[in-house]
């Protein structure tokens, strides 16, 4: 059943591929309607952290660089220009320069300059004046002593040392180049920007609208006359939408594995796509004190799990397993599969995993007559609920006997940063295929998303090795090294990568589904509709 | 009646004063606030940021002085700016309400010409087959969610015409008008049609064992005399009161069939502005709603007192 399952997805993908490459010439024209799957806060993509900000308002802006919206696969070697028409790096690889665009005007027709990089990029390292209301992406440009400018077309990022990810940050869809003269108030609200689509307006839990910009830099696009996002929050309601023709597509990788089987067989004729997206979803575990300050505890953990009954019972599965870094062939830095397997809980006896657990249990003082008592946190959403859920039945096999707790979203981060849990069920999302977006963020010492305060010095200098090597082969196997310890010291046990669908009608044309993020594919320009 | 208007109209202020207090402390009671959401999204909590957040939302100020802040604003018409747009409350709040009073008001009609009809041909036919096919549907409109009824509506549109309604603001046709608001309004209104029709047939089969029915009817009074009346207007009486507290209770079903229907009525954007926890958004809904809850009260305390002399004066 799994390999028929396989094979529709692999044929899907063909017809999928085939579509776009079989495309007629483009037609101009039409509004493209999409339903978003939840209210934005707000507007603005730099103090925005979840995809439903990313993907209506990126049609709006343009990069410095960003990656080529037609393949798949993110990596250095897809990174197009879009407001620089070139950039270079200096010979000691620590300044980055970006020569830019003459002919680029604001959305409210004022030019764009090199002023404009300047501070956007200040405001990101907090160093300007004018303060983001939040800004989750800081630790970005933590290695960017300062940014300068040569005339009006050509900004210069002076690094401390060498970071040669620096540019797949600037490609990703985080990171717009905002204008100087709208203050971040009026971004979250009213955004301008110099992409190929004009913010119209945004009415909270109803719609976002996005018209045409005719006076895009690049001639001819967008073929669209306007981008709807209509708000609808309840996801059957939207799934019958679209499979009623009120919807050209759906929300961008929202279709869960169960109901694109319901799409498909309501909407024959939509093309359907099911990728990666590089959201893992993890445990994390408080060390900081008792019982899970004992390695060996966290260590039979980790060998209790069971990840492909996770994925089957979740996904039918559709998912991969993986460590940290997004699992191949669609992450480019992952670790090779007989690596992957030399790591506890990873070989395929699962069996065996758990006796080699339970015997570290006994040692810790806990049996068949002593489980350990203990309550597995999570927010209230049913993809953290559900493998918690199974989380909680397949640690019984290993004396411990878990209770869900469900936290309310606005709790959750102040409990975790409390420590105020024993082990949590977590999801973490990376905005880019990269190693020092996942690493520094995720396991760093002292770093606001490092929720198990992990800190390992060693790992810590390795983390500085790999984001300074400039060899492509000699860095990938420094992330693997990392990798494959973070998963032996049970920093934040990975369990597996979902894969999701997204559906459009066959009208649509030259859409591309990132398959290693969910972040940075959505800026629409040549998108068109065929009808 | 004077009096008996005045003294209520005072217990109104009191009542909405007490409700006001109830909402602000139960909002500020309730774990986590817009700050704490806005970071939950960042994925972590940064002290410093979020201590300057809270100082520009004015969250940092103690408990009384922000009641006093929102109530005086309050007094003098404005209702502060909503902490996820940015716009003012009243801005927001305004264009939602006539969506969501059509719905309503849709809901209740069809909860009354559907309820008080078939209420009272059901206790007429009292023991009939009519009877017990009215009683199985009453109690099938008690049963079903309303969120559950709207998405078999939904489903059934997809499946039999192809389309379903999505909200439209500026209906073309007025068919298409009649789909957005009569659809959901049948929608949450049939749990309020069944309700009104087992008060009815309840009220009318009390009302039909009286003696003065009997006598109506050794007088020769017609059946249809008998029925309507000298029955009906006297068992409307709790029916009036069930459609008033109905219309208190609307708000909790029209907030399931907004969002299954996608109608941006205020219903759901009070659920949305909870669970932003947007203060100023959720305490000027709550307390409108109070407003209107108490205000159809009292008119149907008025209508009360109108219909049956003995409540003014014995009050």
């Amino acid at each position: 059943m799994r390999s028929v399952q396989a094979l529709a997805v692999a044929v899907l993908s063909v017809l999928t591929i085939s579509d776009v490459s079989c495309a007629a010439e483009p037609k101009s024209g039409g509004i493209f309607r999409i339903y978003h799957r939840d209210s934005p806060g707000s507007a603005s993509i730099h103090e925005g952290a979840t995809y439903s900000v990313n993907i209506p308002f990126m049609p709006i802006f343009n990069n410095l660089v960003i990656f080529d919206q037609h393949i798949a696969q993110n990596s250095a070697d897809t990174i197009r220009p879009e407001l620089a028409e070139s950039w270079a790096w200096s010979g000691d690889n620590k300044t980055l320069t970006f020569k830019l665009r003459k002919d680029v005007k604001w959305h409210d027709g004022k030019p764009f300059t090199a002023a404009d990089v300047k501070c956007t990029f200040d405001m990101l390292m907090g160093k300007s004046q004018q303060k983001f209301r939040q800004n989750p992406r800081k630790s970005w440009y933590d290695q960017v002593d300062e940014i300068t400018t040569n005339g009006d077309y050509e900004a210069s990022f002076k690094l401390k040392r060498p970071q040669p990810a620096l540019l797949s940050l600037l490609a990703s869809g985080y990171s717009p180049v905002y204008p100087c003269h709208v203050s971040p108030a009026e971004m979250r609200t009213k955004p301008v920007g110099t992409g190929p689509f004009k913010f119209v307006e945004f009415k909270a839990n109803e719609s976002i609208k996005l018209t045409k910009n005719p006076d895009y830099f690049k001639k001819g696009l967008p073929y669209l006359d306007g981008i709807e996002f209509t708000i609808i929050t309840n996801r059957s309601t939207a799934i019958l939408g679209f499979v009623s023709g009120k919807f050209d597509m759906t929300f961008p990788t929202e279709v869960s594995i169960p109901l694109l089987k319901d799409v498909k067989s309501q909407d024959p004729k939509a093309v359907c796509m099911v990728e990666p997206n590089n959201v893992s979803t993890n445990i994390i575990i408080n060390s900081s004190g008792p019982p899970f300050d004992n390695l060996d505890i966290r260590r039979a953990l980790a060998l209790a799990l069971d990840r492909k009954a996770f994925i089957q019972i979740m996904f039918e599965g559709q998912g991969d397993i993986g460590g940290t870094m997004e699992p191949a062939p669609d992450g480019l830095w992952a670790m090779p599969k007989e690596m992957l397997e030399q790591i506890p809980g990873y070989g395929p006896d699962i069996e065996k995993n758990r006796e080699e657990a339970r015997k570290l249990m006994q040692k810790a003082g806990y049996g068949p007559d002593k489980h350990l008592q203990i309550k597995v946190s999570t927010r209230n959403i049913a993809v953290y609920r559900d493998p918690a859920i199974i989380l909680i039945d397949q640690i019984k096999s290993i004396y411990i006997d878990a209770e869900l707790d469900v936290v309310d979203t606005a709790q959750w981060f102040p409990k975790i940063a409390r420590k105020d849990y024993s082990l949590g069920l977590n999801l973490t999302g990376n905005a880019v295929d990269e190693p020092d977006q996942s690493f520094y963020e995720n396991y760093a010492c002292g770093s606001e998303r490092n929720y198990t305060n992990y800190c390992n010095k060693d790992i810590e200098k390795l983390f500085d090795q790999q984001s300074e090597e400039t060899n492509i082969d000699k860095r990938k196997k420094l992330v693997w090294e990392i990798d494959k310890k973070l998963q032996e010291d049970v920093a934040r046990p990975i369990i597996f990568h979902a894969r999701t669908g997204t559906c459009w009608k066959p009208y649509v044309k030259n859409v591309t589904i990132m398959s290693n993020s969910s972040y940075n594919g959505y800026r629409y320009e040549d998108v068109w509709l065929d009808k | 009646m004077f009096a008996y208007i005045v003294r209520r109209l005072f217990l109104m202020l009191v009542t909405l004063f007490g409700i006001s207090v109830i909402i602000f402390v139960l909002l500020r009671v309730v774990p986590g606030n817009i700050v704490d959401i806005l970071f939950d999204a960042a994925g972590f909590v940064d002290p410093a940021d979020k201590a300057n957040l809270e100082r520009e939302l004015g969250l940092n100020q103690p408990i009384v002085i922000q009641y006093l802040h929102w109530i005086g604003g309050l007094l003098h018409g404005d209702l502060g700016y909503s902490y996820v747009s940015e716009k003012p409350a009243l801005e927001e709040i305004l264009p939602r309400i006539p969506i969501t009073a059509r719905l309503a008001g849709l809901a209740l009609l069809f909860s009354a010409s559907i309820g008080i009809p078939l209420g009272v041909i059901s206790a007429v036919h009292q023991g009939s087959k009519l009877d017990y096919a009215l009683r199985v549907v009453s109690l099938s409109g008690l049963s079903l969610p309303s969120f559950w009824l709207g998405l078999l509506i939904l489903m059934a549109s997809v499946s039999l015409f192809g389309t379903m309604p999505i909200f439209n603001p500026n209906p073309k046709t007025w068919l298409e008008a009649l789909t957005i608001y009569a659809v959901p309004a049948m929608a949450v209104g049939f749990r309020s049609a069944a309700l009104t029709m087992r008060i009815t047939r309840s009220s009318m089969l009390e009302i039909l064992r009286q003696d003065y029915i009997r006598t109506a009817r050794a007088k020769g009074a017609s059946e249809a005399s008998v029925n309507y009346r000298h029955a009906l207007k006297n068992a409307v009486l709790p029916v009036i009161t069930v459609i008033g507290i109905e219309a208190a209770f609307l708000i909790g079903g029209l907030i399931v069939t907004e969002t299954v229907f996608n109608i941006p009525g205020i219903a759901r954007f009070l659920v949305e502005a909870l669970r932003w926890r947007d203060y100023p958004i959720v305490q000027n809904l709550v307390m409108f709603i109070a407003v209107v809850v108490v205000v159809v009260n009292f008119i149907v305390d008025m209508l009360y007192a109108a219909i049956d002399p003995r409540i003014r004066f014995g009050d």
